[in-house]
């Protein structure tokens, strides 16, 4: 009996876990069954799934990817499938897919829109990721004026006299800094770009495209259209506004009175208007001010009214930043000496920026999708171009087929820019939560 | 002050108006195509194919003018337009001539200074029901619910029409013809009512177009034609005798396979004058002598044009009726070529 123990000398080897707690037993308990309540809610959510699904695959996988019409869709879909079945005719995307997305751009020069839309992701990649070469910034300054040339074609001297412009104002900046002041320095810079592009760079471009003829197959802007159409007057209209939008927010700030009514003026205008009033503005009323022979773009007019809308927008997003900022962060800008552009720049608007992202990015979602508004004033972005295939004898009744196809091409730009969003208020995270 | 300056630009830009539209022959000429207006897409009447090509019925007319001018139909660039945006189009000069199936109205006529140069498909207004509704006639619809295209001469016609005949009817406003399919397929409304040509198009599209009937009433005139801005009647004058010697040219029984042959001359004196083997007809219009056999090899004549894009072989089926020479009991009644 001497060497019986009532205690124990050696450990117990740890039992595994009951089944139900771990594995994928374990986390469906956990996540989807752990209580009366939750489980009838999980068994509603995967009927309500099972449902969707069962009504919508068969009609997604029961189609036609060959035929040549609405007809002969439904046909095909009868003879593989069955009499009744009712399934989708992918055979619309399949023969116009090109169309949504270059639209009349003559096919030969499609590398030209595809080009300048890879050289957008070279320019936007120093913008938006920090770990990108700051060098790479000259590029996407450039990119506006590589990527019209590329889309519209016409002599290269066009664009180059149009950023020479900007040479000759910084060119009278340093001339004039030194003897007259900053002030009168930028006046003069600025009058002078401007007098340059008004009276100089048109009969410049014109004598060196006679002299050394460097150029692309012009395409005019009637011939643009589809998604392509969309991505111009969207990342245009992003590209211009947020700069835009920012002025605007310091001016409604600002304590000089002039500039404050202004803005304040300009901004409740804007917002105050539907953007299809001022799509129409542009698309007719400035067609009848204007005499006739001047050609002034319709995608130009387009682009300029939706940058307007969005900055009045942005405007307003960037002002709830600065709003939110504490009286303390001005302050302690101005106690440290700084002017108004270096406390703006160095300390007012990082922050006030980072705390509008989400707003701001939602201006730009909202912005991409209404561009589909254009389609109202007959220019065929992807929505018009639906219209004009649907009103082709072969696929007239078609809808859903290229609504979906449309909602995929706008679905993959918007959730980019949203995760994009998300990501970069995590990388700007600091920790004032 | 800034105001005036404001009037004062608008005065010159109206007068630049003026002496531009004086001459769009001209003009026309000089820049070397045809600005033609068309819809952003109607079945049958205007639509880009698979190559962006535009075709169809209106789009005939403007490659028959833009052959007359040039001799090549192809000398033509299309602007689409909507509804709302057309009108503006034409009077600002963005196009030359609009042939967007548009009626031809007294105060588009007179009011918005536009110019019809002539009707080249006579519309009206129908209903079509499904077949297992029995009913044969449009007065039988007393309490029906219609879908109508909204902001239409459709909708205005439709309450005058159930007014005069002391009915009513339930409206489902709609805003394009394929939700308008959509709610009609999906038995929210009973009747659907728009243009003629349009119903048949939509029916065409069924998956059973035989479970669907367009009623026999005709409720609206629905001239629809080219038209041009008020005050360059050269301009006009060119427009409208494009259209008429395609009709003409049906009449006769010019088409575009023999109008080579009969261009050589023949025993009929109208026939030799619009093709230009008599007189000197062209030269009077500003066109050269061949100008009427280039608007015919473009698509044809008159009746070719039809039957390619809306006759009785398209998808969309429409019979002449009267659209019809005025020989076979239609309204197309040109005027005498002398």
């Amino acid at each position: 009996m001497s060497d019986t123990s009532f205690v124990r000398r050696d450990m117990l080897e740890p039992q595994t876990p009951p089944p139900s707690q771990v594995g994928v037993i374990g986390w469906i308990r956990e996540n989807l069954f752990s209580g009366w309540f939750n489980s009838i809610l999980t068994l509603a959510s995967i009927y309500v799934i099972y449902w969707v699904l069962a009504s919508v695959l068969p009609w997604v996988l029961q189609s036609s990817w060959t035929a040549t019409s609405l007809n002969e869709c439904r046909e095909q879909i009868a003879v593989a499938y069955g009499e009744g079945t009712s399934g989708a005719c992918w055979a619309v995307i399949r023969e116009r897919y090109l169309q949504l997305i270059y639209g009349f751009y003559p096919s030969e020069l499609y590398w030209r829109p595809n080009l300048a839309f890879i050289l957008m992701i070279f320019a936007l990649a120093p913008v938006l990721y920090p770990n990108v070469p700051r060098k790479m910034l000259w590029f996407s300054g450039l990119y506006p004026f590589i990527a019209g040339w590329l889309l519209w074609g016409g002599t290269i001297w066009t664009p180059i006299a149009i950023v020479a412009g900007f040479a000759v104002g910084y060119g009278l900046f340093r001339v004039l800094i030194d003897r007259f002041g900053s002030l009168a320095a930028v006046i003069a810079a600025v009058l002078g770009t401007v007098l340059w592009w008004l009276l100089l760079a048109g009969p410049v471009a014109a004598t060196l495209a006679s002299a050394i003829p460097i150029g692309l197959t012009p395409v005019e802007s009637r011939q643009f259209g589809g998604f392509m159409l969309s991505i111009i007057i969207g990342v245009t209209g992003i590209g211009a506004s947020l700069p835009l939008g920012i002025v605007l927010a310091l001016g409604r700030q600002s304590d000089l009175m002039i500039l404050k009514s202004l803005s304040v003026g300009f901004i409740e205008f804007i917002r105050g208007v539907p953007l299809i009033t001022l799509l129409f503005v542009a698309s007719t009323l400035l067609n009848i001010f204007m005499p006739p022979g001047t050609n002034f773009d319709i995608i130009l007019r387009v682009v300029i009214m939706v940058t307007l809308f969005a900055s009045a927008y942005i405007a307003e997003v960037v002002r709830g930043g600065l709003a939110a900022l504490p009286r303390g962060q001005y302050e302690a800008a101005d106690a440290l000496g700084l002017d108004y552009w270096k406390s703006m720049r160095l300390i007012i608007l990082p922050q006030a920026l980072k705390i509008s992202i989400p707003g701001i990015v939602s201006t730009f979602i909202g912005l991409f999708k209404d561009t589909t508004l254009v389609s109202i004033i007959g220019l065929l972005d992807p929505i018009g171009f639906s219209n004009a295939i649907r009103a082709n004898a072969e696929w007239q009744g078609i809808v859903w087929e290229l609504y979906a196809f449309i909602a995929l091409l706008f679905f993959i730009f918007c959730f980019f820019m949203s995760q994009y969003s998300m990501s970069l208020e995590r990388r700007l995270q600091t920790g004032h939560k | 002050m800034k105001k005036s300056v404001f009037l004062g630009a608008l005065t010159v830009a109206g007068l630049a108006a003026g002496a531009a539209s004086a001459a769009t022959l001209d003009d026309v000429k000089a820049k070397g195509f045809l600005q033609c207006g068309v819809t952003t897409g109607l079945t049958g009447f205007a639509a880009p194919d698979a190559n962006g090509e535009w075709e169809g019925f209106d789009v005939g007319v403007c490659r028959a003018v833009a052959a007359a001018i040039f001799g090549d139909p192809t000398a033509v660039k299309f602007t689409p337009t909507t509804g709302k945006t057309r009108f503006t189009a034409l009077a600002s000069g963005e196009i030359d001539m609009l042939a967007r199936n548009t009626t031809w109205t007294f105060t588009r006529d007179v009011d918005l200074k536009f110019e019809f140069t002539g009707i080249n498909y006579y519309d009206g207004q129908g209903f079509m029901v499904p077949k297992e509704l029995g009913v044969t006639s449009a007065k039988e619809l007393d309490g029906a619910t219609v879908c109508i295209q909204t902001g239409t001469t459709t909708e205005l016609n439709l309450a005058d029409y159930f007014r005069a005949n002391n009915m009513s009817y339930e409206p489902v406003p709609i805003e394009t013809n394929s939700e308008a399919q959509q709610q009609y397929l999906a038995n929210a409304c009973d009747v659907y009512t728009t243009d003629r040509s349009g119903l048949a198009a939509t029916r065409a599209t069924f998956e059973n177009p035989a479970d669907h009937v367009i009623l026999p009433e005709t409720i609206s005139k629905e001239p629809l034609g080219p038209l041009v801005r008020h005050g360059d009647h050269e301009w006009g004058d060119v427009v409208r005798w494009v259209l008429n010697a395609l009709i003409i040219a049906e009449e006769k029984g010019v088409t575009s396979a023999n109008v080579d042959e009969l261009a050589k001359g023949t025993d009929n004196p109208e026939i030799n004058r619009l093709l230009g083997t008599e007189g000197s007809y062209g030269e009077i219009l500003g066109l050269d002598a061949a100008w009427a056999v280039n608007a015919i090899k473009a698509g044809g004549n008159y009746g070719e044009l039809f039957e390619k894009h809306i006759g009785e072989n398209t998808p969309i089926g429409l019979a002449r009726g009267l659209n019809a020479q005025w020989t076979d009991g239609g309204l197309l009644y040109a005027p005498p070529f002398r």
